[in-house]
């Protein structure tokens, strides 16, 4: 995607960055003069990625994860990614209450939430390579029609 | 991440002050587990007034609690609900289990 803006950060795959990834994105996303809505929004589907990056791509080992945010006009591009161990199915994967960790409390609705809160989202996986997510959100504040 | 606390007679009312995640729900998963036993807790209220910011681990929590609770008998319930996280339990079907109030007068009638 093209660009007018673009920012990247990366961070170790530890559960206190979670909050940090969230609120960069976050101020990043301000020029887009977003609503309370859409930056909620966006916070939330951000907190999945990374969440997942951090307990099922690196589980109990650490590595990084990495947040590209891109704007083009009131389009903002997020990706997240992990050289973690990848996702065998991702259809499966993102099936609403799928989860390979129900034993820790994981409810399965990481991917449905970052469906339902953001406008497009991709996901690309190889076993043992890692994943990364594609997001796009589009503010509807810059829209002057 | 914040907890306070009331007993209103075998309902314990919990007020979330903060943003609930995967890295706050381990302590929160503890400490709350551990009011729940010492204090005979029956029916569970959890109010989401000050709570900041939630994600899909919110639901882990609350899911976790209420299954304890619900074997010995007792209800669960959510009052102050924001719209964002009201998306959230939506779309996880949390209501099918857990209900919703207003307030905590309404809440409690229910228990
Ligand atoms: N970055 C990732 N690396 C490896 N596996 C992942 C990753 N993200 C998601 N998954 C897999 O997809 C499943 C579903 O993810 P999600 O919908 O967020 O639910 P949850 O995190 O509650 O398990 C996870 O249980 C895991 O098996
Ligand atoms: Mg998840």
């Amino acid at each position: 995607m093209e660009y007018n803006n673009y920012m990247k950060i990366e961070f170790d795959s530890k559960s206190q960055n979670e909050a940090f990834a969230r609120v960069v994105v976050a101020s990043f996303a301000s020029q887009l003069d977003p609503t309370i809505e859409e930056i909620t929004d966006i916070k939330t589907a951000v907190s999945e990625a990374v969440t997942n990056s951090i307990i099922h791509g690196y589980e109990s080992s650490t590595g990084l994860v990495t947040v590209t945010c891109k704007i083009n006009g009131n389009k903002l591009e997020i990706i997240i990614e992990d050289e973690g161990q990848g996702i065998d199915n991702v259809e499966e994967a993102m099936q609403p209450l799928f989860t390979s960790k129900p034993q820790l409390e994981r409810s399965g609705m990481g991917f449905t939430v970052m469906e339902t809160f953001m406008d497009e989202i991709e996901v690309y996986s190889e076993l043992k390579k890692g994943t990364t997510i594609r997001m796009v959100k589009k503010f509807k504040s810059l829209n002057v029609e | 991440m914040q907890l306070q606390y009331e007993m209103v007679d075998h309902t314990l009312i919990v007020k979330f002050d903060g943003e609930l995640d995967h890295h706050s729900a381990e302590n929160i998963r503890t400490e709350l587990d551990d009011v729940i036993s010492q204090r005979r807790v029956k029916n569970l209220i959890f109010d989401l007034n000050e709570m900041r910011f939630m994600d899909s681990s919110g639901i882990g929590v609350i899911i976790g609690r209420y299954k304890n609770i619900s074997k010995l008998g007792g209800k669960v319930s959510v009052i102050h609900v924001t719209d964002s996280i009201d998306k959230i339990f939506n779309l996880a079907g949390l209501y099918n289990i857990i209900s919703k109030h207003n307030n905590k007068s309404e809440a409690l009638n229910c228990m």
